[in-house]
This record gives C-alpha cells, structure tokens and sequence, in this order.
C-alpha cells in the first residue's frame, strides 16, 4: 500500500549526528507504518483474528456462561487457573483479541487513506491514453465502414454513453478515443471498508453507553419501573452508564399464557402487559397504561429501550394461618429444575405477622421448600409430566424457627440457609404432598394451604444507543461489498483512421479494443454488443473466430488477464502499462 | 390439549421418500461420474504418454461418436438433475407437512445446504458450457468429487441428524427464518462447491505434466476460476446472512451480537473466506495458498453446523425461552 508519511527531515539541514538518530527513528516508523498497513500483514491479522475468536467457541465463556466457566476449571485444576489468567474464559473482552482487532483496524485505515485519496484522484482524472497497438488487446476488432471520421466519432461518442471517454487527435490524423467505465468497484471496496471501521465503532459505543437489565415480575397487576438500578435482578452495564439516568417508563405485567404442543414442546409464550413512558408517568399507576402483547420475536419497544420476555415460570400461592388466628398470603417465584417440564423448586417464606418481641418472631418464621409439578406423576414422589399446569401438585418440607434472614448474610431466594437448619435454628416440622387447594397442618396449629397458582415472568430491559448506527454501517458493509464483487473496471478503446484513397465518400477503418482491469468474465459479452453496435456484421469478418470473444473461454492460460484477483490496479495486469507507448512497429496507425 | 399444531404425516412421508430417492439418484450420479473419470484418466494418461501436451487440449472440431466416458459423464449430469428435482420437492413437501419454511431442524437445514451444492453445481456446469463444450466436458469430470460431500452430508442428515416432521419452537416462529436460513444454506451450499474446487486445485498440484488419477482433472485455472467465482457471489450472501441473523438475535434474544459459539464460528469463517478474497489479491498468496484458505474455510463452516450444534450448547441449540 502507499505511504503519506514521508519523512521531511531527511533531506532538511546537515546536523549529521542527529539526522541519523532522527533518520533512523524515521525509518523505523516508517517501515513499521509500511509492514503494517501492507496487504501481507493485513492478512495475517485476518487470520490471527480468527484463530484468536476460535477459543471464544471451544472453551465456555464468562459472558455466556459461569457456572459452565467454574467447573470447567473445577476439572482442570492446572490448565483451568492458567486459561483464567490468559483471559480465554472472556476472549472478547481479553487484550489480546482486542490488540489483534485494533491492529487489523489500524492497518485497514492505513490502507483506506492512501486509497481513498487515490480514487478521489483518478475519479478526475481521464482515461488512460490509447495504446498504440489494439490487436495485442484481449478483445479485439476492427472493420472499415461508410463515414468520414467525425461523423463515426459522433456514433462512438453516442454509443458510449455513460462511460468517462477522452478523445485525443493522434499525431498521424487518427482520432482515438478513451473510454473507462466501473468507477463504482473501487468507491463499493472503500465504502465497504470504511462501513467496517464504522461498525466497530458503533458496537464501541454501543457497549459503552448501553446497560441490560434483568428483573422478574410477578403476574396479576405486578408493575417494575426502569428507574434504578436497584429494580433489577441483575444489571450489566457499560463503563460511561452509572444508572442514575435510565430512561423511565413502567410495565405492569396482567398475564402469562403459554401454549405447548402434546409432547410437552412449547408452541407459544405470551405476556399481556402495560406500559406507561414520559409524562404519563405523572398520573402514576392509576393512570392510562397502554396494552402490548410480549413475545418471544416481538419485544415492545419504549422509550428508547427494549423489553424482552426471556422466560417464565410458577410461583405457588401459599396462604397460612397461624395460630393466633393471622393470616399471610404469599407467592415467591419458584425456579425451574427441568425447563421441559416446568418441575420447579424453591423456598416461600413467610414472617409471623403481629410479632412485637424480636426474638419470639424470629423463632416463629415459616420456610416451604420443595418441588411443584405442573402436571403430577402422582405418587408419593412428585415429578412432572407436562409443563402446563394441568394436575399441580406440590412436594414441601415445612421449616419454622429463625430463616436467617436478618443477620447480614445474603441467601437465595430459592433454597432455605442450611446453616440455620445445621444450627438448631431452623426446624423441619412437616413434609407432604399438596394437591392444589390442599392444606396440612403443623404440630402448633399453624395451617399451611396451597390456596392457588400464580406465574412469573422474567423480562429483559436493554438499551443501546447505538444500535441504529450499527444497522445503517451493517447495510452499508452489504451495499459496498456488492457494488466492489460484481461492478467490473473495464476500458474500450476506439480509433479512427480516414482511409485515403481514390478521394471517394468518406470511409474509415474503425478500430476497437477491450480490456477489463478486474475480472474477465462478463465482459466479453459486453465487449460483442460494443463491437456488433459499433462495426455492425463486419466487425465479425475481421475476427478470428467468435469464441475468442465469449468471456474466459480465450484466457484459458494466461494466469495474467484471467484471476479476476487483480483488485488492487498492480500494475502488472493494467492494460495501460503494459501497453502504452510500447513503439510497436507493426502498428499501422503509428508513427509517419 | 391447546394449540395443537397439526402436521400433514402423508405429506411427510412422502417427503422422506423423495429424499432417500434424491440421495440414491446422487449415488448413481457419483458412480457414473466416477466411470467418466475412470476413462478420462486413460485416454489422458495416453495423450501425455504421446507427447500431445496437456489434458487441457480441447477436443477437434470435427468430433468422433461420444466416448463411454461422454455417455458416462452426461447421463450422470442428467441424473443429477433429476436428483435435484427430487431433492427440491422433498424440501417443498417438508414445508407443506409443516406449515412453514422447511428449514427449521438440522436435518432440514443440511438437506437445503446439499440442494444448494447440487443446484450451484449444475449452475457451473451450464455455464462453463457457453465457454465451450470441451470445457464444460473438462470440468464436468469432477462431478463425483463434488457429490460425495453430498451424498455423505444427506445420509449424515437423514439418519443421525434426522428429525421428525414438527413445528418448530417460538423463537424460530418468524418471517427471519426464511430470510436468515435461506441465505445461510444458500451460501454453505455454494462455499461446498467452492470448496471442492479448491481441495481438488491443490490437489492436481502445480506440475504441469500430471499423470495417474490427476491428469484427468480439469486444468488448474478452471478448478481455481470455479473455486473463486462461487466464492465471490457467496461472500456477500454469507455476510446477509450474518447481518439477518444479528437482526434476527436483536428481536429474539435481547441484543444483536452476544458472541454465542454459533455467532462466533460464524464470525471466523467470514474472516476466513474474507483472507481468501484477500489472499488473491496479494502476491505470493494468490494461487495455493488461497486455495488452502478457501478449504479451511469450508472446513469451519462444517465445523460450525456440526460441533457447534452438536456438541457445544448454545442459543443455535435452540433451549428455547426457558
């Protein structure tokens, strides 16, 4: 690739000792500049981005999965901690894919500058001179027809139409005209490439600026406002996001439907939702909610986030009532155990209301953990058969004593502390099985009922700002990609030379020739309806057999004008190089 | 139970015949090209014993009565066809059964991939044919080559990959399916062909007086003209491919990239076939080792319909919303 860096320096004033130092830093750079933005490198660095994106798919990864990450380490204890440390569980966040990316970038502009002047350049410029001799021309033809030579320029100049012509009056009295056409293949590759640069930016920025929450919603009226952090289950954010300024808009989650087919596969998953943005907030939940049904493929789309419908889930109903005669009514998310069959499992637990004495409330909470079947087996083991809630039964262990839950230390929300049950504190009391609607009864007169069935809804809110620019780079990258891989860089050269003799009507030996600088294929055909427009039936007479003139049926060997690889103008397989001003002195319009 | 989807079994079945019949068609297709090529390898291996030049050398205008070989080659060509039609109503006859695209399985996305290569083939075939006859003949021996990826990726497909006809999760309930999958199995069945063009122009090598099994392949600029023109039009239909998929992945699960190993395999084969334009562009890079290139880049995307699927679970693995 061509340089712009050259350094001025060198041929500035004496101070030899300095000028060599300073020449010889110059020339480093210069030279890392040059191995750097050339085609080789840019190549390695193609092939070393794929190389390095490869254990991003072979390894699990951080980002996708952790649980996955850990006891793949688990096993390896070796080689696990020594992958960790070399970033190969975050291979898309690790320095070394990134220096690999930002190089390729750094050449890659390199590259596009020098190019884009270039073409800016030769977009002005005019078409290469006539080559002396056309026959040498991959595509040939000549033929002399009825017509002084200005009037076949007038046909030429008409016909070629839509191509960059150059007409020049040729020393000898010949009139060659130059016409080059496929401007638009080297404006697609530089389009393309740029619309890469900008992509990655847009992904940067899209990473800096966006954040993407999760968060679970109970059904039947439950809202979540985008508000804060703090509303979230989980929030992953960019560095320039501190989720003080998300933009703000509430869901009510009303209802969860969920179809499945007989074998248990699942047919459709939808959420009725509402939703309120900007100043409708102002009238707070009383106020209009707009409906919108949340599916899978079809995210709603608020106030510049999204919201997805990741999955969902049950949350058994549990009423108790104590013996003072309190009642509580609680329903907390259950997780899955089987995502085939919705076999959930989890821990409600319920604090005794009225409780004044800290100590005597604390040894009176209730825990009820277990399994829940959609669809029952039956039987004294529960498990699940379908996933719609057609039989729901419930496997418990009942818990009563201290949960644990105000001593500072995080539980889940799904199992009940074990090291309150190791303890003392917590007290398994009972174990049963409750069908839907089915209570038991604990030794102190406690009623627990499995009074009803609820659902849960797990959404994801994710902004990206930049979102949008990605598309438009993305379509550009497709647009410029087409336009480099099928528009074709071609020249056709025309002269005329007057035929002088016998001073009749004026003809003229109309010469033409053809020469694409990018693929040869397709322009053959081109080439024919030029020739057969141009010099009519005799332009065929003069030829040597048509299927010369079908595409790259006559390049068969000549690797030269063949590969169609030659994208980047080397010089080698240029006509004009090649051709121009090469005194020929077969050529009969040359010279006297 | 609601939403029962119903499935057309005749229509089904049907289906399957029409693929097991298109598979054994291809087989036939493949043993008489291979009879073609058996025979082309003599009468070459002849002419460079007599000193004639190459096998490139076209045949003399005035033309003999068609050679075993010829009648080989050419009733192969017609099989394949037919094959092709086979193959292609068995994919309409799957989407029938189902009431939708018909590529929403593995087994239905390797079937589109074959008919694709099938179909890219028969394409160059017919248009090396307006370049001559001769080298249309010339090319056409390497049909076999080309089929038996084929033939080995449908029986792969309709017996360990094959699945029943079903409709498909929610998350693949979307008019991107028709839009994603086609470009993705229309550019994997055209990287397929380019692929064997590559693999068979390194294997000729660079000798230029090849004799045994090689001589009888077509010259080494055609094998590597084919390679890089199906290459050139796939390139662009893969990156739709990609693009559609983010698009699709952005409605779906939450973002449009999430480097999940399908995207990331997906990724690096682009790279790969984006070094190979590249390494045809480049001196010293523009013949073998772009050659190497393309077949490695086949390579990956095999890679990434098998293992990807198979063995490393991902959002392609299709876990659903749950």
């Amino acid at each position: 690739m061509s340089l712009t860096t050259e350094p001025r320096t060198e041929t500035a004033g004496p101070a030899p000792r300095g000028r060599t130092t300073l020449g010889r830093v110059l020339a480093l750079l210069r030279n890392t500049w040059r191995g750097l933005t050339s085609m080789r490198t840019a190549l390695t660095l193609l092939f070393l981005l794929a190389l390095a994106a490869l254990p991003g798919a072979l390894l699990p990864q951080r980002s996708l999965n952790s649980a996955k990450v850990d006891q793949y380490i688990q096993n390896r204890p070796t080689l696990g901690p020594l992958l960790q440390k070399l970033g190969f569980f975050e291979v898309f966040a690790s320095s070394w894919f990134a220096a690999v990316y930002l190089l390729l970038f750094v050449s890659l502009i390199g590259c596009l500058t020098p190019r884009t002047l270039e073409y800016a350049r030769a977009f002005r410029a005019a078409p290469v001179v006539t080559p002396r001799n056309l026959s040498r021309m991959p595509h040939h033809a000549s033929a002399t027809l009825d017509g002084t030579p200005a009037q076949m320029l007038e046909k030429v100049r008409a016909r070629l139409r839509g191509w960059r012509v150059a007409v020049v009056e040729e020393p000898g009295g010949d009139v060659a005209v130059s016409a080059e056409r496929g401007y638009l293949r080297e404006a697609g590759n530089l389009v393309f490439h740029i619309a890469l640069v900008g992509l990655l930016i847009g992904i940067a920025a899209g990473k800096l600026y966006g954040y993407e929450g999760q968060v679970i919603v109970m059904t039947g009226g439950n809202q979540f406002c985008n508000t804060g952090i703090l509303g979230y289950d989980s929030f992953k954010a960019g560095t320039r996001v501190d989720g003080t300024a998300l933009d703000p808009f509430c869901i009510k989650v009303d209802d969860f439907d969920a179809q499945y087919l007989p074998n248990g596969a699942p047919d459709s998953f939808r959420a009725s939702i509402g939703y309120q943005s900007g100043a409708e907030l102002d009238a707070g939940p009383g106020g209009p909610w707009h409906p919108y049904q949340l599916e899978v493929n079809s995210p709603l789309r608020v106030a510049g986030d999204r919201v997805y419908l990741l999955g969902h889930g049950y949350a058994p109903v549990f009423t108790v009532t104590f013996p003072g005669g309190e009642t509580r009514t609680v329903a907390t998310q259950w997780r899955l155990a089987d995502p085939n069959t919705l076999l959930s499992e989890g821990a409600t637990k319920i604090d005794r209301p009225g409780m004044t004495d800290e100590t005597q409330r604390r040894s009176s909470q209730i825990a009820i953990t277990g399994l829940f079947a959609p669809t029952s087996s039956g039987g004294k083991v529960v498990t699940s058969l379908y996933p719609a809630p057609l039989d729901p039964e419930l496997a418990v262990d009942v818990y009563r004593g201290d949960l644990g839950l105000d001593n500072g230390r995080g539980q889940s929300i799904f199992e009940v502390d074990q090291r309150q049950v190791a303890s003392g504190a917590l007290k398994k009391v009972a174990r049963s099985n409750l069908k839907l609607g089915q209570q038991l009864v604990l030794d102190d007169g406690t009623v627990v009922r499995f009074g009803s069935l609820s659902q849960w809804v797990s959404l994801q809110v994710s902004h990206d700002p930049a979102e949008k620019w990605v598309l438009v780079f993305a379509v550009l990258v497709l647009a410029g990609l087409g336009t480099s891989l099928t528009i074709r860089r071609r020249r056709f050269w025309v002269r005329l030379r007057p035929v002088r003799d016998a001073g009749g009507p004026g003809r003229t030996v109309v010469e033409i020739g053809g020469l694409a600088r990018t693929d040869q294929a397709g322009y053959g055909e081109e080439f024919t309806r030029l020739r057969a427009e141009l010099l009519g039936g005799d332009g065929s007479e003069n030829h040597d057999g048509s299927e010369n003139h079908d595409g790259s049926a006559n390049h068969d060997g000549s690797a030269n004008h063949d590969g169609s690889a030659n994208h980047d103008g080397s010089a080698n397989h240029d006509g004009s190089a090649n051709h121009d001003g090469s005194a020929n002195v077969t050529d009969p319009g040359g010279g006297s | 139970m609601p939403g029962v989807a119903i499935v057309n079994e005749t229509l089904a079945t049907y289906s399957d015949y029409a693929y097991r019949t298109a598979m054994v068609i291809y087989l036939f297709a493949m043993v008489l090209h291979l009879g073609e090529y058996a025979r082309d390898r003599v009468a070459a291996s002849a002419l460079v014993a007599a000193g004639s030049g190459g096998p490139s050398v076209d045949e003399p205008a005035g033309r003999p009565p068609r050679s075993r070989a010829e009648r080989f080659g050419r009733t192969a060509v017609a099989l394949t066809i037919l094959g092709a039609l086979l193959h292609a109503s068995s994919l309409v006859l799957r989407g029938a059964a189902v009431y939708r695209w018909p590529w929403g399985n593995m087994y239905e996305f390797s079937s589109a991939i074959c008919l694709v290569a099938v179909v890219g083939w028969l394409v160059v075939l017919h248009r090396s044919r307006r370049a001559g006859a001769g080298r249309a003949a010339q090319l056409r021996t390497i049909g076999s080559f080309v089929l038996l990826p084929v033939v080995i990726l449908m029986f792969l497909a309709g017996t360990v990959l094959y699945a029943n006809a079903a409709p498909v999760m929610p998350a693949l309930r979307s008019y991107w399916l028709a839009i994603h999958v086609t470009a993705a199995s229309v550019s994997g069945g055209m990287f397929l062909v380019a692929g064997v063009a590559s693999a068979l122009f390194l294997v000729r090598g660079t000798a230029t007086d090849v004799t045994g099994y090689k001589a009888a392949l077509p010259a080494r600029d055609a094998l590597d003209r084919v390679a890089y023109r199906v290459t050139v039009i796939a390139f662009p239909i893969w990156t739709f491919a990609i693009m559609t998929g983010a698009i699709w992945a952005e409605a779906a699960w939450g973002r449009f990239w999430g480097w999940d190993p399908k995207e990331t395999v997906a990724f690096v084969a682009w790279v790969v076939y984006a070094g190979y334009l590249h390494a045809r562009a480049t001196a010293g890079w523009r013949t073998g080792r772009a050659a190497w290139v393309n077949v490695f880049g086949f390579a990956v995307m095999l890679f990434n319909l098998f293992f990807v699927n198979l063995v490393v679970a991902g959002f392609h693995s299709y876990a659903g919303v749950n």
